[in-house]
């Protein structure tokens, strides 16, 4: 947070698939240690952008720096993600999840770490579990799990990887409310120890209100009736979360509620 | 009364009705066996249940008189020899090429058009040719096994790898994987359950395989033994033959199956998560 330089510097990023545009002239700087939460409605390209933070996809123009350079085009241990599902390996114990993560960090081809290295890698996966309250569930699979705690297991996991951006795609879309807040302070907790720069897609705007140090709202500023495609979502507002008043807040969510639908006679 | 799609049978009408149609056939086999034995003592079509078992007897239980081999058990014991080797190297064949193809698209490119011709070859057309290049022993009869059924066995695996989330593959990336360690780690241990599934799967081509390779050239076998003693309609030995590799079957189906479980037991339930 100390530092001059931002860590992130995204300069007039656009994104178009064939002939829809999806994201247009995208700027904005972000320093070491923000959380920036990114809202919008479903299909404004909040979740394609962070696909690009992490690698899975590529700026059609326009580039996003990490620390001066290019972002690689492939995902790394840089970066950390948790998605809504499907984030941990089904076929591990919650205990081999994390020792996996560890021995995927090491190289080798075999993925696996054997004697003292395995050693340190169970404790390790152990004080981790402990910290986010999985201590019990140690043995068992992913598929016993609740919800929220394949999500925590998720996180812990992506932690382990020591990443100095973590990234969180909807992960807690498809939790009850009462989890969810539980899970807003794991990641809060977090994100201070471990001094990590957050990224993280939600769709509900009170989250990305409590949540984080910066909100970004994704909206297509210009419309064209006849042809949808032809112009991509920008980020409409750069807010620095906490300076907000009530009004704004109920400005942007207004904005964000879908389109009534209109009837085609 | 109930729609007949939601009617549903009870726990001992449900086992009356799986031994129904077993008990039929059964009484129905006997009466028109029994029919024709009244009308030709001889006759050789349908034997009685007391000259099956004479014919069981016969081969099971007394050595043969001339080679002094108890002929069953060496037929059994020629074809599992041969089926479960051909099934093995198909397995192994199939599993590589489709991690391979289903992980690897650079793989994919040039393997998969090359798999999918392969698989549309008939492998009995190409028995001839293995007869030749193999000669008549032991290994034409594996080969042919194995041709027939990696190509499926191959594509079955393609899908099934291509089916797991790209989310865990994403996510052992930024965890610092390299290729080799998640084709290991993340890919094989979840497609190793989907090849017994396969392998369950392409069991009945395999017997096919089997018999047709035994009935064209071999010295033993259970298909070889059907086919040779077609000649004097041996029914007697034929039907007991057919039952044996029905039973055969059936229990290397469900033993396959048990191991699926017990090797697994996130599978299943857990393939979602």
């Amino acid at each position: 947070m100390t530092s001059e330089k931002p860590m992130l510097q995204v300069k007039n990023v656009w994104k178009r698939y064939d002939e829809t545009v999806v994201l247009e002239r995208l700027n904005a700087d972000v320093m070491e240690g923000e959380f920036v939460t990114l809202v919008g409605t479903s299909g404004c390209g909040k979740s394609t952008f962070l696909n690009m933070l992490l690698g899975t996809v590529q700026p059609s123009k326009g580039e996003i720096l990490l620390d001066g350079n290019p972002i690689p085009a492939e995902p790394g241990p840089d970066r950390g993600i948790v998605f809504q599902q499907y984030s941990v390996f089904p076929h591990m114990t919650v205990l081999e999840n994390l020792i996996a993560a560890s021995a995927f960090a090491k190289p080798g081809w075999s993925g696996r770490l054997f004697g003292q290295s395995k050693a340190k890698a169970r404790q390790q996966a152990l004080e981790m579990l402990e910290q986010v309250g999985l201590g019990a569930a140690a043995n068992k699979y992913p598929h016993e799990l609740s919800g929220g705690m394949k999500q925590r297991l998720a996180i812990a996991q992506a932690l382990l990887g020591r990443p100095r951006i973590l990234l969180l795609d909807e992960p807690f879309g498809a939790l009850d409310p009462g989890i969810r807040s539980d899970m807003h302070a794991l990641v809060l907790s977090l994100w201070r120890e471990y001094k990590l720069t957050v990224f993280m897609v939600t769709h509900d705007l009170k989250e990305g209100f409590y949540l984080g140090t910066r909100l970004w709202v994704f909206d297509k500023l210009r419309h064209d009736p006849q042809a949808p495609g032809n112009y991509g979502a920008a980020i409409t507002y750069d807010l620095a979360v906490g300076q907000m008043d009530k009004d704004l807040y109920q400005q942007i969510d207004e904005e964000l509620r879908p389109m009534p639908e209109v009837s085609v006679a | 009364m109930k729609r007949l799609i939601n009617q549903t049978p009870g726990k001992t009408l449900k086992l009356f009705l799986a031994l129904l149609p077993f008990a039929l056939l059964i009484v129905l086999y006997m009466a028109s066996s029994d029919a024709r034995l009244e009308v030709n003592p001889n006759d050789k079509l349908l034997p009685s249940f007391s000259q099956i078992g004479d014919g069981i007897d016969r081969m099971a239980f007394e050595p043969s008189k001339r080679t002094g081999e108890y002929l069953f058990w060496q037929d059994t014991a020629s074809s599992l020899t041969r089926l479960g080797m051909g099934v093995l190297i198909a397995a192994a064949i199939g599993l590589f090429i489709g991690i391979v193809t289903g992980a690897l698209p650079l793989f994919s490119a040039w393997l998969s058009p090359l798999l999918t011709v392969v698989s549309l070859i008939p492998p009995l057309a190409v028995l001839p040719i293995l007869f030749i290049v193999f000669g008549l022993g032991e290994l034409s009869k594996v080969v042919l096994i194995a041709i027939g059924i990696t190509p499926f066995i191959a594509r079955d695996i393609q899908r099934r790898t291509q089916e797991i989330p790209a989310e865990q593959l994403v996510k052992a990336q930024t965890l610092g994987a390299n290729t080799s360690q998640i084709l290991l780690r993340v890919v094989l241990p979840q497609i190793l359950p989907k090849l017994i599934d396969a392998v369950r799967l392409s069991l009945g081509a395999g017997w096919l395989f089997l018999i047709a390779a035994e009935a064209v050239a071999a010295t033993d076998g259970l298909g070889y033994r059907i086919f040779l003693v077609r000649r004097y309609m041996a029914m007697d030995v034929i039907l007991p033959y057919v039952a044996w590799i029905t039973v055969l079957a059936f229990f290397i189906d469900q033993a396959l199956r048990w191991l699926n479980e017990k090797a697994f037991p996130w599978h299943q339930t857990g393939e979602k998560s």
